[in-house]
């Protein structure tokens, strides 16, 4: 299973109960009231624990955490040492 | 509903005797016709909401048929006992003092409330305080997150950021408080035959600032439709005594004094209210701004934050939820 296949997989089993329906890569968690703000803390738990990346204060922005495809380009660049939003890289 | 033009801190202004004689009416009249019982019973935080409740309830059943409630425990503000005691004076209402730090020792808050601090905080321990402050959402676009703030016996302050678990642990611990009080609450109306009078006013009930089945649990809530500028308003009119109205409001939860625009809000009550007028009335980002003394785009996100509050919390309000409707009239 690749990256975002595992986040995507995090995200149905933690917050849809399974069920995967109408969830795109670029769904927004907040706007579709997928997650809410102690979603995103177990999001980030998940993260750190998963994927060993330290997430910053500066970091916890939607354009890093608002959707599968935004947490998967955000680890991506956090475990290759490039630049995320927010954040030094 | 769309407001372009005319928005102002005077669109919260009040028709006092006209709002008093109104919900004392709506008072008497859901007491009545739906609650049936002979009083009510108000717990007194010392803070301005608790009071208005009282005077409104005071105003519109009798002073014979309204009981104040002050439960203090180990991390009440000193002057919290002092301030409800007042308050309760000035109505001529009678009160029962139930210290809850008791209740609290037994089912374990006091202990469990620290071993979640020492979770981020390893030495946390005696002659330490502490708190919940959350991220400034009105400066940035970012999720709201959540610092413990610690303070030694050295007066020394830190501030960590909250993992998940720690963070669920303070909170589910610090909700035997509200439960418990409004445990002691429902005992005391059902022994006098009375109904409990909630304290919530609309920034709180709307963006869903109170605990389920605890400070959120009610028979009636009186200023729950009132902006909280308006409940100062209306203290003033009903003579609330000016120590109370001039005190900032407060948590009065967490052992570190905490305010409520620290924890919950993200603006202090004065802009907050008028963000969320704004908000219901339609007003754009560009003519609240300047009223407010924000950036539209800072305005824009107390919106997006006003919304999203409004949808993560909406279960709050919900009554337990049934698999099909089950006809009962």
């Amino acid at each position: 299973m690749d990256l975002k296949d595992e986040i995507r997989s995090f995200v149905v089993d933690n917050f849809l109960f399974g069920d995967a329906e109408g969830l795109t890569d670029d769904s927004s968690f907040i706007r579709e009231g997928i997650v809410d703000s102690t979603g995103i803390l177990q999001l980030v738990a998940y993260l750190q624990e998963r994927y060993q990346v330290a997430v910053a204060d500066e970091e916890l922005i939607p354009e890093n955490l608002d959707s599968v495809q935004r947490v998967a380009t955000f680890v991506e660049g956090k475990r290759g040492g490039g630049s995320c939003a927010g954040g030094e890289g | 509903m769309t407001m372009t033009k005319g928005f102002s801190p005077e669109v919260l202004r009040l028709d006092h005797q006209q709002e008093a004689d109104r919900i004392c009416t709506r008072i008497r009249g859901l007491m009545r016709n739906q609650v049936k019982r002979g009083g009510v019973v108000v717990a007194l935080s010392g803070g301005i909401d608790s009071s208005v409740t009282a005077a409104l309830s005071v105003r519109a059943l009798g002073r014979e048929r309204v009981i104040g409630l002050e439960m203090p425990e180990r991390h009440s503000a000193r002057e919290t006992l002092a301030l409800s005691g007042k308050v309760a004076r000035a109505l001529g209402i009678p009160t029962l003092v139930e210290d809850i730090s008791g209740i609290l020792q037994s089912v374990g808050f006091y202990e469990k409330y620290d071993n979640a601090v020492r979770m981020v905080v390893p030495e946390y321990g005696d002659g330490w305080t502490s708190k919940i402050v959350i991220s400034a959402v009105a400066n940035q676009p970012r999720f709201t997150s959540f610092y413990l703030v610690t303070q030694n016996s050295q007066k020394v302050q830190s501030t960590v950021r909250l993992p998940l678990q720690p963070y669920l642990e303070i909170v589910a611990a610090t909700n035997f408080k509200q439960r418990i009080r409004k445990m002691l609450e429902y005992y005391h109306a059902d022994r006098l035959n009375y109904a409990v009078a909630g304290t919530p006013n609309r920034l709180e009930y709307d963006q869903g600032f109170f605990v389920k089945l605890g400070d959120g649990a009610a028979d009636i809530k009186p200023i729950a439709h009132l902006y909280k500028s308006q409940v100062y308003q209306l203290a003033e009119f009903l003579g609330i005594p000016e120590e109370i109205r001039s005190r900032k409001p407060t948590t009065d939860t967490y052992s570190l004094a905490q305010g409520q625009d620290e924890f919950y809000f993200s603006l202090p009550y004065q802009m907050m209210d008028l963000c969320l007028y704004a908000r219901n009335h339609g007003v754009p980002a560009e003519s609240a701004a300047p009223v407010l003394g924000l950036e539209p785009q800072q305005v824009l996100m107390v919106y997006r934050d006003i919304d999203t509050k409004r949808k993560t919390t909406r279960y709050l309000h919900l009554p337990p939820l049934l698999i099909e409707d089950v006809e009962w009239e």
